[in-house]
């Protein structure tokens, strides 16, 4: 039997040995150049690896049903607690039901939509130990796409799904004069919220380069955080607010442009500019994700020491 | 029968002692309790002032019965996991089939690896929510001494209760291709009907009445409220005898399973 | 032209072991220690050493996984610590015990991925891929979910996805771990080919010496992150003094045989070992066993690569 295998596995010759140069296309077209192609193909590495594990998902449809049913219930709980609570009262540190589900809703959207885009990142420490990591760094697409589009699940669209229900509910509920500028701030408030629990996720796996058991506790911040921002800030203490205005942005998610949307009183009394700011908390938090992120690798390769 | 004693100690030791090796994931894990109990207190706090005194708590009980939930919640297991993560790779591997046949019984090993398990989380991830709760919110220590001896046994029926449910989900195993939906579906009755996320008696009616019999009460509520001694003299025995109950249902009904399952396997032939 | 070229190489790691209690040290960790080497375009090197010798942690630095603390590196005209992705291009990677293939999806998918993520032109894509198919027998298998493949049909699925962008440099760490006979003989001809053929060059961590046998001209080992020896194979055995074994099976109990050229090692009942220079044939010794002993049955055992590098040791380190 290996006989035969080594005969006929040797008598098998291309006709025509390839020549490695000239076929290749110049380096220059594969490689990315400059700033926004290399952005843009790491969108692409990440829309490829996801896309992968979408199909693989695809191979146990019933557990996916089943699992995208119970993630919608285990991210209904929340507010059901909420539901309760009014059963008992009318008003949660001054806010009405309707206005929590306008906090609810925006806070569990931006959450959700950052845990299906990125969330999978606050796995690295178990990537780092199986030595999945070393496995995408030999691959010419940015670690930080494919770690993020790691074992990604279209199931993660429960929570951003129940939450435009309640989200829907709340602003047909509330009795707020929708003028653009308030439309527009919403509309921005999402996308900025979802940035920002995403630069959370980054930024809080980054630790596990140092600390690869620590996956629970970048839980702290993001799941933590949109526990705390399903409440209003008024029901918290003013230096526990002051603590996720000016260090950890949580406040900017939905708190301070909520203020506006809804005409309440800044509880820290912040000029009016803060409740705009979200975009500009966003893209500051991306930086601080991404620098910190790079360390992280560098300190993990072993660079610059 | 003293060498069997010996053997589940043995296991247990060592359950206690591999959990106590994961200590950077421990660490994490206790801050980010405390960090959810900072939050959620707050939120009870308003909830109280709004309505001073609802479900028969004072403000002061109705903080404690976060931090004391926060330092229950790993060591009952409100999430699942434990000796079900191991379970479920033994099916993964095949090797499930042959663990039936042991001389060591298989409820009694995972049950002397869960108490160790338990053991250790308690002391862990237990002591410092509800210290950083007295610290900071003045959570309501109990006045009697005699009160922690009674809450730590509520605890240990508490995980009872909590490893009799686990055991039926990862028996679930033999008969469907995949517990992982069913267990996805336990966390979310867990969380909901154990009171971790509101005492059962603020409830309406119905959902309550259901909700204080069903044995998920007996992981959360009922050692809570032990803690806050709302539950005294007859109250008090009759919570204990509702965790025992429960205990002893869910014991027999694992094992009952368990004898099913190894038939199951003998018909299939492993 | 040299493919790979390392200039006095060192990486060194901080570990914090505990000490007592509850203190801990900060302890410094050459893992690699000073190796200097080039590897010529179409050379298929050996690369061997006893486990924590350093072997790992010089692929991870020709790969560009991690960043040497110290040296020179460069593999295929790129510095592998500051161009990544650009090295990425030009090198494939295999692991043995570790697949890149997908595990839930055909075949045929990871390969596709492979061709977008290398931007791999479709003519040249289709032109490799038929190729690897037809030398590694892989056409009844594309369609089907690598999960259902044994060991050996992973492994030279493996090797397909490694070489569909035509790298320079090849990597395999343990590419015959745990294959049966047949696969480990269809895994090395098909290395065979794509190193005389195609003129790949090829770098390989194993502990099978007849992987190296067959394969390599050349073998480097390394040891405490040092090279101990580089050369041909033959030059391994005599550095290493290595010895091959005679097993003999005697009709009973006997003392220990006494031929020349060969010293008994170990008895056990009626069988015996006989260890004699790897060099020498083993075919006086049989003869003169057969003449003096009442013999039933005999094998001989090539000298395990840990033998030889053990031995090795022993002796004062060249590099």
């Amino acid at each position: 039997m290996a006989e035969y295998l080594v005969e006929n596995g040797s008598s098998v010759r291309p006709e025509r040995p390839l020549e490695p140069e000239s076929l290749l296309e110049p380096e220059s077209l594969l490689e990315p150049q400059g700033r926004l192609e290399r952005l843009r193909w790491a969108l692409r590495s990440w829309q490829l690896s996801a896309a992968m594990w979408t199909r693989a998902a695809m191979a146990y449809r019933t557990s996916f049903v089943l699992m995208l049913g119970a993630n919608i219930m285990i991210t209904s709980l929340d507010f059901v607690v909420v539901i309760l609570m009014f059963q008992h009262t009318d008003r949660l540190g001054g806010w009405t039901l309707p206005e929590l589900g306008l906090l609810y809703g925006t806070s569990a959207f931006a959450l959700g939509m950052a845990d299906l885009l990125v969330g999978s990142v606050d796995a690295l420490g178990e990537r780092i130990r199986a030595g999945t990591l070393d496995v995408m760094l030999i691959r010419p697409a940015p670690a930080l796409s494919q770690v993020c589009a790691e074992r990604f699940t279209l199931r993660r669209l429960g929570r951003p799904a129940q939450a435009t229900v309640v989200l829907l509910w709340s602003v047909s509920a509330l009795r707020v004069d929708w003028s653009w500028d308030k439309v527009l701030l919403l509309a921005a408030l999402l996308v900025s919220g979802t940035v920002i629990f995403g630069a959370l996720f980054v930024g809080g796996a980054t630790l596990q380069f140092w600390w690869g058991e620590a996956k629970e506790l970048q839980n702290s911040f993001t799941y933590g955080g949109a526990t705390l921002l399903h409440y209003p800030p008024t029901v918290f203490a003013k230096e526990l607010v002051a603590g996720v205005t000016f260090g950890v942005p949580l406040a900017f998610v939905n708190w301070l442009p909520l203020l506006h949307i809804l005409g309440k009183p800044d509880p820290l009394g912040l000029p009016a500019a803060f409740q705009f700011a979200s975009p500009l908390a966003a893209a500051l938090s991306v930086l601080v994700a991404a620098l910190a992120w790079r360390a992280g690798l560098r300190a993990y390769r072993g660079a610059g020491n | 029968m003293g060498s069997s004693a010996r053997l589940y100690l043995a296991i247990a030791r060592g359950s206690f002692r591999r959990y106590s090796t994961y200590r950077a994931a421990t660490l994490a894990g206790v801050f980010t309790n405390t960090v959810f109990g900072f939050i959620l207190a707050y939120t009870f706090l308003a909830l109280w002032r709004a309505r001073p005194g609802l479900g028969g708590y004072d403000t002061s009980q109705a903080v404690t019965y976060i931090w004391v939930s926060q330092s229950l919640l790993i060591t009952v297991a409100v999430w699942g996991g434990g000796f079900q993560d191991d379970v479920q790779e033994r099916f993964r591997t095949g090797d499930i089939a042959v663990d039936l046949y042991r001389p060591v019984d298989f409820l009694g090993w995972w049950l002397a690896a869960d108490l160790g398990r338990a053991g250790f989380q308690l002391l862990a991830r237990g002591l410092a929510p509800i210290t950083a709760g007295a610290i900071a919110f003045h959570a309501r220590m109990p006045h009697s001494p005699l009160t922690w001896p009674v809450f730590l046994l509520s605890v240990l029926l508490a995980v009872l209760v909590s490893f009799g449910l686990r055991y039926l989900v990862s028996l679930s195993g033999f008969w469907l291709h995949d517990s992982d939906g069913v267990r996805a579906v336990m966390l979310v009755v867990a969380m909901f009907f154990s009171g971790m996320l509101l005492p059962l008696g603020l409830f309406p009616d119905g959902l309550r009445q259901a909700a204080q019999v069903l044995p998920w009460a007996a992981l959360i509520q009922v050692p809570t409220d032990i803690f806050l001694e709302r539950s005294t003299g007859s109250a008090l025995l009759a919570g204990l005898g509702f965790q025992l109950a429960w205990a002893v249902v869910l014991l027999a009904l694992g094992r009952a399973a368990q004898l099913l399952a190894t038939r199951k396997v003998v018909v299939q032939g492993g | 032209m040299a493919l790979i070229e390392l200039e006095d190489v060192a990486r060194t790691f901080t570990i914090r072991a505990k000490v007592g209690r509850l203190r801990r040290e900060r302890r410094e960790v050459r893992a690699v220690d000073g190796l200097s080497f080039t590897v010529e375009a179409g050379e298929c090197v050996g690369y061997i050493g006893p486990n924590g010798a350093g072997k790992s942690t010089t692929i991870k630095m020709l790969t560009g996984i991690l960043v040497p603390s110290a040296g020179r590196l460069r593999v295929a005209g790129v510095d592998p610590a500051r161009e990544r992705t650009r090295l990425a291009r030009r090198i494939g990677v295999v692991f043995g015990q570790r697949t890149t293939l997908w595990w839930d999806l055909p075949l045929r998918d990871s390969y596709d991925l492979a061709r977008r993520i290398y931007r791999i032109p479709d003519a040249r894509y289709r032109a490799n891929l038929d190729r690897c198919v037809e030398l590694l027998e892989l056409g009844p298998l594309l369609d089907t979910p690598v999960r259902q493949l044994s060991l050996g049909q992973r492994m030279r699925g493996d090797l397909a996805a490694a070489l569909l962008h035509d790298p320079q440099v090849l990597y395999l760490d343990e590419p015959t771990i745990g294959l049966d006979v047949v696969s480990k003989v269809r895994v090395r001809e098909f290395l065979r080919e794509i190193n005389t053929v195609a003129g790949t060059t090829v770098l390989l961590t194993t502990h099978d010496l007849t992987d190296i046998e067959q394969l390599c001209g050349r073998v480097m080992v390394i040891d405490h992150g040092r090279m101990v020896y580089d050369g041909g194979l033959d030059g391994l055995h005599a550095t290493g003094r290595s010895e091959r074994t005679l097993v003999v099976d005697l009709a009973g109990p006997s003392a220990p045989i006494e031929v020349p050229g060969a010293r008994v090692v170990k008895v056990d009942g009626a069988r015996q070992w006989l260890a004699f220079p790897a060099e020498d044939s083993a075919a006086p010794i049989v003869a003169a066993v057969a003449a003096g002993y009442p013999l039933l049955d005999l094998s001989v055992r090539e000298p395990a690569i840990e033998d030889v590098i053990a031995r090795m040791y022993a002796k004062v380190p060249i590099g």
